[in-house]
């Protein structure tokens, strides 16, 4: 090669560089326009409402001729919901992750664990529809005063949705507890239980609670499900039979409707989308520190 | 005091109980998220198969529900998802090989990496806020199949990202000190080595981030795309419908044969999935059969 060519090519290498760090910044990029964008249109929206009265105030009907913008009806439908997903999710995909790591053969655990990736693959639209024509009909017949539109079923679905949320990331931390401990209680005289639930279980207890953590945030941030089958109704309370909003649902109303850009309507999308951001950042977050503490247990 | 021999007995078949009771209850918690998803899959389909002919996917949507069929958002979803992929993979597979050849974990890197895995975990309709901002707004593409693709690239990006990176990291260092020791530069080294090596895997995980992606409405939904279209998108700027937005505007219906329609958009809109995802399965036997060769 001659010095030209070495020179030229040097030069090549430089702008691929370049250009690999702009493809690697962008997701940087991505971050601060989402906080940018959240941030600017939050600011407009508490210039009319006070940030006191968006935190205290009990209804939220900034659609109406009179209004109102407490979060909180929004804030309590969202984590009715997300409660009962994770009452949902809890059971089933931790004993269905002890099962898995410390009963199941190899085979079956091999088989098991893509099809239960599989409920985390299905488009949420399709849980809502399973949520509003086969969930909510179903708890109808056994109980009669649920509304049409409400909490409960939704909140079921959303459980089965984040199931392999907690059980993949459970079982990985499951079975990732060393061997020896296990030989250790059973040279102790512990039965199989003892060893999965006083052994395995706290072992890999940081595990766990990241993986529901995770779970919490996902049904959270869930839109689908609660916009079709919850009933748009921002309401104060904890009863999950009657119908209710969540914040997701809330800007996906407005979001269908023709409300024009820059008016207060508008406005609140952002402001409940912050809300939004933050919660989940912090649990993402909060997930991230006890899976990485797991990590240095036994890495 | 010492046990004795009945009482230890009586104890160990005590536990022995407990030991099956427990194993069963786990057993049968596995059972019900295994035909939760078999009852969801053929609640779906039997709604929706009555819906389902040739005259389905080629018909717009009508007010008529026995009329209605998916094609515009059919396309509408074909068409953004290669819009996507045009975006979406140069620019992750990049940013992969700028984070695993260039720099590791070290200043900058450590924040982009931070960064990404904190990116995935944000709502989707959070990112719906942002295209509506950045590309209907500021860069006023309106409504448009262009501002859906692009909102739906920084979407998929981060699971791009991840999972193009793990692909890189399985080919094994002796490749690149093979290059460099014949004189190859990185670039060459990457080009002509790495990315060949890692490319089913880079396609395989893409394809599953895309299969995400194919199933998001609040995104979109988000950025205003509309809920009822009777035509095909001309232009990077036409107005745009995809598959689960129309599926949640039959749903919302009150109608009852709106409801069906919406199942068997379920099942097209699964099959398409499915497809997809053994795709994403083909390429990966393939290419564990390249590597061990």
């Amino acid at each position: 090669m001659s010095f030209r060519q070495v020179k030229k090519s040097r030069v090549g290498e430089g702008i691929i560089h370049a250009v690999l760090f702009l493809c690697g910044i962008l997701s940087v990029f991505t971050t601060l326009g989402i906080v940018a964008v959240l941030i600017f249109e939050t600011g407009e929206f508490f210039r009319e409402v006070s940030i006191l009265e968006f935190l205290t105030d009990t209804q939220w009907t900034p659609l109406f001729a009179d209004k109102h913008f407490g979060i909180l009806p929004l804030v309590s439908g969202t984590f009715l919901t997300s409660f009962i997903a994770i009452l949902m999710a809890m059971p089933i995909g931790l004993l269905s992750a002890i099962y898995l790591s410390e009963y199941a053969s190899q085979n079956i655990r091999k088989a098991v664990k893509p099809i239960l990736e599989i409920l985390a693959g299905i488009p949420t639209v399709v849980y809502g529809y399973f949520a509003l024509l086969f969930v909510t009909p179903l708890l109808q017949t056994l109980i009669p005063s649920l509304s049409g539109f409400n909490a409960l079923g939704p909140g079921i679905v959303m459980g089965i949705m984040i199931i392999p949320m907690v059980s993949s990331l459970s079982e990985d931390a499951m079975y990732a507890v060393p061997q020896s401990l296990r030989e250790g209680a059973y040279a102790l005289g512990s039965s199989k239980l003892q060893v999965a639930l006083r052994v395995v279980v706290p072992a890999a207890f940081s595990g766990i609670a990241a993986s529901l953590l995770l779970a919490v945030s996902r049904a959270i941030g869930e839109t689908m499900i609660v916009a079709i089958a919850c009933g748009q109704q921002p309401r104060l309370t904890l009863n999950p039979f009657v119908p209710i909003e969540t914040m997701t649902a809330y800007i996906v109303q407005v979001s269908l409707g023709d409300t024009p850009t820059g008016t207060i309507e508008f406005k609140t999308i952002f402001a409940v989308g912050m809300m939004l951001f933050v919660i989940t950042l912090i649990l993402n977050l909060l997930s991230q520190w006890l899976r990485e503490r797991f990590r240095e247990q036994y890495g | 005091m010492k046990p004795t021999h009945l009482e230890i007995q009586r104890m160990l078949t005590g536990s022995q109980w407990r030991e099956q009771i427990f194993k069963v209850t786990a057993l049968l918690m596995l059972s019900i998220a295994l035909l939760t998803l078999a009852v969801l899959l053929i609640d779906a389909f039997v709604d929706g198969v009555g819906r389902l002919r040739w005259s389905f996917l080629t018909s717009f949507p009508s007010r008529k529900p026995e009329q209605a069929g998916i094609l515009s958002a059919l396309v509408g979803t074909v068409y953004m998802m290669i819009l996507t992929g045009i975006f979406a993979l140069p620019v992750g597979v990049g940013a992969a090989i700028y984070l695993e050849e260039y720099t590791k974990h070290q200043g900058i890197s450590k924040i982009i990496e931070v960064n990404i895995a904190n990116l995935a975990g944000v709502p989707s309709i959070i990112y719906g806020l942002l295209g509506l901002e950045l590309f209907v707004r500021a860069m006023a593409f309106d409504r448009s199949l262009l501002s859906g693709s692009l909102t739906m690239a920084l979407l998929v990006l981060p699971i791009i990202i991840i999972s193009s990176r793990e692909a890189i990291r399985t080919v094994p260092p002796s490749i690149r000190e093979a290059s460099y020791a014949l004189g190859a530069s990185r670039w060459q080294t990457i080009w002509n080595q790495v990315l060949p090596l890692a490319f089913p895997g880079i396609l395989t995980g893409s394809i599953l981030a895309f299969s995400r992606a194919i199933g998001e409405a609040a995104p979109l939904i988000t950025i205003g795309a509309l809920t009822y279209i009777a035509f095909l998108p001309d232009s990077l700027l036409a107005p745009f419908t995809a598959m689960p937005i129309q599926i949640f505007n039959w749903v919302s219906r009150p109608q009852k044969g709106f409801h069906e329609n919406a199942a068997a958009a379920i099942i097209v809109l699964l099959v398409v999935l499915l497809l997809m995802n053994a795709l994403a399965v083909y390429l990966r036997q393939r290419y564990q059969k390249k590597v061990y060769l």
